[in-house]
Order: C-alpha cells, then structure tokens, then sequence
C-alpha cells in the first residue's frame, strides 16, 4: 500500500505548512519535549508515533497552543504556521486553533444537537451571514465527515446519541467547519471499534486532499496505513523523522527499529 | 445494674467470634477446604449473637418502665383510684416513684410507702431478669452459631446477609423517622382544622391568631388565612434568591474557570467558612447592621422604610445562600469533563464563550437543582427571620415593608404557655405541615432535575 502512493507522495512533499525549531516543553519539573525540530508538508498526513508518555500529544497540543491551557506548562523554541511564529504576541491563540483544528482522543461532542454541534465553531467566529449559509457550512462539514447520510434526517438529535465511531466523525465535521489549514488528530481512534477506525481512517485519507493532517497513534499499522511521514518520538526527543516507508521498512536509528519490531514500548 | 447486660452482650460477642473461629481453623487444619475464611465464622457468630440480643436488650428497657407502672398501679389497695382523673393518677405514680428514691414530702399514707416498696422491688426483678435472659439468649444463640461451623457452610454469605439487612435498616431509619414527623404534625393539623376550615386557612387574607384566652376577655376573634403568611415567606425568599444566584454563580463560575489557583485556594475555603456561619449569628447582622442601613438609607432619598424591612432579612438570608449556590454550581461545572473543554476551546472559543456555550449549558440542571434546593432551605429557615423579620402578617409584596413569614408565626405561636385546645396553638402545626409539603414539592422537583443532570453527557 505504501509503496503505490510513492510517486504521489514525492509530488505533495513541497510546500511547508509547519516549521518546528528547538521546541521545549517543561510540565513544571518535567522536561517533556527536548529540543524538536519538525517540518510538516501542507496536504499530507503526518504521524507521530512512540510509546506512552514519549511527548508526542504534549507537541501536538503546541501546534495550537492547547498548552496553554494548563498553568504549569510552559513552551520554547520557535514554531511556525505559513512563515508566521504562533507563539509571538501579537498571535491571538483564539484565532489560532480556529485555523488549526483539533480531534480528540475521547469523542467529545457538545450535549447539543448535532446542527448546533457543527455550527458552533462558525458561530463563535462569525463566519456566516445568513442562516442559509450556516445550513450549507453544516452539511458540507457532515459531508465532509463522511456522516451526513447517517444523520441528514435527524439533526435535531443531541449529538451524544450517536455511536462512538458517528461521535468521532461529528467531531471532525465540527472541526472542519471552522475552516482550517491544518488538523491536529490526538489518537482519534483510540476510543473506537475496528469498524469506526475504518471508516475514520478513510476519512483522515481523504482529508488529505484539502488539509495538512498531524495525527498521533498508537498504533503503528495505522501510522502506516494513513500518513506519508512519520516522526518516532522517545522520551521527549524526535529520534527519527521521514517517509513513512521509509521509517517501517528501512530505519536509521536502533531505537526507532526496536519500538517498530515490537522490542520497546 | 444497666451495665450489666450489655458487659455481658461485648463478652458474649467475643466469645462466639473466637469459639467459631477456632472451630473453623481446626476444621481446616484437619486438612478440608473451607467455604469461608476463619474470620468469616467469627463474624457470623458475632453478628448472630449481637444483632438479636441487643435488640432484645433495648426493647427490654423500653418496656420495663411502662409494664412496672402498670403493676404497680394494679397493686394498689381497692378504691384509692376511684373516682380520680387520668391527671391524679399520674401525681400519685409520680409520688410513689419520688418515695422510692426516698425524697418525701409532707406524709404520704402508708399504701404509698408499700406502692414504693413494690416499685423498688420490680425493678430490681426486671434488673435481674434481663440479665439472666440476656445471658440464656446469648448462650443458646452461641451454641446454635457454633453448631453451623462445618466446611461447607457459607459463613461469608450469612455475614454479608446480616450486614445488608443492617445497612436496609439504617437507611429506613430516616424514612420512618420523616413519616413519624408529617403523623405527629397531621394529628394536631387535623384538630386544628376541626376548629377552623380548611377553606378558611387556605384562602383567608388575614391572619390575626389572637384569641381571647378567658372567657370574659376582650380580644379579637382569631383569623387564620395563611395567604399573607406564606406570601411574607415568598417575599423574603424571593428576595434572598434574587440575591444568591446571581453572586452564588458568578463566584462559582470565576472560581471555577477564570481564577488562579492560589486565589481559589483562599476564596473556596472562605465561603465554605460562610456556609458554617449559625444563622442566628446572621440574624444579628440582618437586625443590628443591615436593616439600620437600609432605613437610613430609604429615609434619605425620602423613601418610607419599616424597620424590620423584608430586603433585610431577605438580604441576609440571601447571603447565606451565596456559599450554597456557589458550592453546588461549582460542583456542577467541575462535573462537566475536561473533554468538552478541551473541545471548545480546540475550535478556538474563548474560555468566556465556552464557559456560557458550553460548560453552562451542560451543567444547567444541576444548577438549577441547587437553586432549587436553595430556594426550600430559604422558606424554611428561620432565625434569621425571627430575628429581623416582623410580627404582623401583611398582604404585600412590597420588600421595604414590613412582612413575616410561616417561621416565624410557628414560633411566635408555641412560645410562652401554650394550651393544646385552641387554634392559636394547633394553628402552629397546621402552618408547619403546609411548610412541609410546599419544601416537600420543591426538593422532590429538584431532586428530580438533579438526577436527570446524571445523564446528561453519558
């Protein structure tokens, strides 16, 4: 599967939507990311993969300042969306993570319903005018989802009523409304049977086209069923990042082989 | 001498908890496997040894009063009872026990000192049978207990059966003792509306319970519509809410979401000082600070303000509502997970729209439970009114006027001497039986919406 996308990787991997230099992350005592250095590729999926507790959520969540959310923690180093430093003043972290979505672990829709699960984003940013383009936002986002079908008929449901897997899929519809460049996935799947993991899975692939996608897993065949690069993170470092071919069939560090043969981890 | 069985009962308990466990152990050194673990046996032997004979203890000193009594009564000489009320025969009971313990005033006849002679020696018998029946109890409940220690009884089984049916009882416990309260208050309700009708109480505008105490007394008649009693209550506790919810929520909310830790760390523990405040201490606030400042203010801006004045007791009860409304608030907002703010603020809300978007919405229902919750705690409480709110029943809404509330009428009208055949006194309970069933409806209403908010992101 890896190998037919080969060509078409080597087309995508131009343009950089994220550039990552020395990026520190300290939860108060703990040193969890040291000194990372990434470059993610604008219409690409990106895996970031290790064991437990190896600092890949804890990046993800810079990449739109989520840790700023908890008191303790505290981020260095430079990183940048389109050439601009998201960590700089004068970058409303608001404004931020509307334009770098996010998915989470748990699917964690609003007790509202689904309609207004997708319309909160556009509401709170304004970005519709009429109640008619609000409509169309929200089923272009569910379309988008790959859920509108299962649920064109019953908007009006509180989106917790939904399966897990159609939670999970709302969830990135909600995401996607907001329009953004980039979509950060922290284990999506982790919470869903291998059904919904599927139909998940396709989703991210076919996300590709329009969004730069940074999904943490678990799970190494899913890193290397879904992303064309992979980054191994191990203890805080960025032990080896490429194409992800490359990093499952032929890896430059002894650890990276060891956690993908199953030895650490 | 009361010690005694219940020495006996610790002895008895112990002694069964060890027989039976050394019983068991020697069963399974024998080599056979045991159903239960040793302890287990102990423990079914105890329990089958301390529930039966301490019941058997308290229902003994319950009734042992009451049935020597009667004895003694009974045993009285033939016609000194004749003629006499149910009043006389409880002095000369009284009197024959006050001579038993030997305190003797003037010269009672002589029946009375051999009345008193009997009552000590009863009692004495009742002493020594208890102990001996406790003890044969005791015995027969260790031998029937030690006669079940095989391998293959399921002592853990019967331990668990026993201690369940303990927990069954403890939490019947609250349930009797709430209908023992409304079946005290309905029998006197019921003669209080003997004399007075029902329609009368319910829709009467005016209370005015004075009523002549002698025959050739000038008094009013008595008029006992509880309308501007309950609207007095409704007044006040409108005004503590309106109040509370707003401060209790906002300080909820900062503390909750906006506050630094250090911060939270000083205030919660503060307001939860406020909520420990005795309400009588708050009475004397309302009365000695509050209420002097609402009239000096409302009589410079030429307003006519009571000086027991509904916005202050109001106001204070209000006050002691903050610390309840916020905890409960805080509560239900804690309650909300951490995901759904993660979610919010992963579509770029500010923390503002998530808490009124989001985590509001989502933890509505326990709040409004606590509200709720709030509000029949504000009906029924009662210091701080008596202290600062007023006496005469007026049919107002006005807060700068003078109102009283249900409370405080109960407790004006079982205060100083109270005869149990008039309406003033009965009227009392009628009132605390309405007070019942109103805080009754409004926490079964928010016990309701406090379950469903269970369910609300599951």
């Amino acid at each position: 599967m890896n190998d037919m996308r080969k060509i078409e990787r080597d087309v995508h991997m131009t343009d950089l939507k994220i550039k990552a230099r020395g990026v520190n992350v300290h939860y108060g005592e703990t040193h969890a990311i040291k000194d990372v250095d990434v470059d993610i590729v604008d219409k690409t999926v990106t895996a970031f993969i290790g064991p437990s507790g190896c600092g890949k959520s804890t990046f993800l969540r810079c990449l739109n300042r989520m840790n700023d959310t908890i008191s303790i923690c505290r981020v260095t180093g430079q990183i940048e969306i389109d050439g601009r430093d998201i960590n700089d003043r004068a970058v409303d972290p608001v404004q931020l993570r509307a334009q770098v979505g996010m998915v989470f672990q748990k699917p964690n829709p609003f007790p509202k319903s689904i309609y207004d699960n997708i319309a909160y984003g556009p509401r709170i940013h304004g970005l519709t005018k009429s109640k008619a383009e609000l409509d169309e936002i929200v089923e272009k986002s569910l379309r988008r989802g790959a859920i509108w079908d299962e649920v064109k008929d019953r908007l009006n449901d509180s989106g917790t009523s939904l399966s897990g897997g159609q939670q999970q899929r709302l969830c990135i519809a909600r995401a996607i409304a907001t329009q953004p460049e980039v979509l950060l996935m922290d284990e999506p799947c982790s919470a869903l049977d291998p059904i919904a993991t599927a139909q998940v899975e396709e989703l991210i692939d076919e996300l590709r086209r329009d969004y730069s996608v940074v999904i943490v897993t678990h799970s190494m065949q899913q890193a290397a069923r879904v992303s064309q690069k992979t980054a191994f993170f191990h203890l805080g470092h960025l032990v080896e990042f490429n194409n992800t071919g490359e990093i499952f069939t032929n890896p430059q560090d002894s650890r990276t082989e060891s956690y993908i043969t199953g030895r650490i981890g | 001498m009361t010690a005694i069985p219940f020495i006996l009962l610790i002895l008895a308990v112990l002694g069964g908890y060890f027989i039976n466990r050394m019983a068991a152990r020697e069963i399974r050194d024998t080599g056979n496997r045991l159903h239960s673990l040793t302890s287990y046996h102990g423990m079914f032997s105890a329990l089958m040894i301390l529930v039966p004979v301490l019941t058997f203890i308290l229902l003994w000193l319950v009734f042992r009063g009451p049935l020597v009594d009667r004895l003694v009564m009974g045993n009285l000489p033939d016609g000194v009872l004749d003629n006499l009320g149910t009043g006389a025969i409880q002095l000369i009971l009284a009197e024959i026990k006050s001579v038993s313990r030997g305190v003797i005033f003037g010269t009672p006849e002589d029946w009375k000192f051999a009345a008193a002679d009997h009552f000590v020696a009863l009692n004495k018998r009742a002493d020594w049978l208890l102990v001996v029946c406790a003890g044969a109890l005791s015995l027969a409940l260790m031998y029937f207990a030690r006669s079940r220690v095989t391998a293959e009884f399921r002592a853990r089984q019967g331990v668990e059966g026993i201690i369940s049916g303990l927990m069954i009882f403890c939490s019947v416990v609250a349930i009797f003792t709430t209908i023992g309260i409304v079946a005290s208050l309905s029998y006197e309700t019921y003669r209080f509306f003997e004399m007075v009708p029902i329609t009368e109480f319910l829709f009467g505008t005016s209370w005015e319970p004075q009523i002549p105490i002698r025959e050739d007394q000038i008094a009013a008649e008595g008029a006992f519509g509880w309308l501007p009693v309950i609207l007095g209550t409704f007044v006040i506790t409108f005004v503590a809410i309106v109040l509370a919810v707003p401060v209790g929520l906002c300080s909820a909310v900062y503390l909750n979401e906006f506050a630094p830790r250090k911060l939270r760390s000083v205030i919660k523990p503060l307001l939860e000082i406020l909520a420990g405040v005795p309400t009588i201490v708050y009475g004397f606030f309302a009365v000695l600070v509050v209420a002097p400042a609402i009239r000096s203010f409302g009589q410079s801006i030429g307003l006519d303000v009571a000086p027991n004045t509904a916005l202050a007791a109001g106001g204070v009860m209000g006050i002691m509502l903050i610390p309840f409304i916020s905890s409960f608030a805080d509560d239900a907002l804690s309650a909300v997970p951490q995901t759904l703010r993660d979610g919010a603020l992963g579509l770029g809300a500010t923390r503002a729209e998530m808490m009124l978007n989001v985590l509001f919405p989502a933890a509505l229902p326990g709040i409004v439970g606590g509200v709720l919750l709030a509000v029949s705690r504000a009906i029924g409480e009662t210091m701080i009114v008596v202290m600062a709110a007023g006496l005469i029943a007026r049919m107002t809404i006005n807060p700068l006027d003078s109102v009283t509330t249900v409370t405080v009428q109960i407790v004006t009208l079982l205060i100083g001497d109270t005869a149990f055949d008039n309406p003033k006194t009965l009227a009392a309970f009628a009132l605390g039986m309405m007070l019942f069933l109103v805080t009754l409806m409004i926490n079964i209403f928010a016990l309701r919406i406090v379950r469903k908010y269970r369910e609300a992101y599951d």
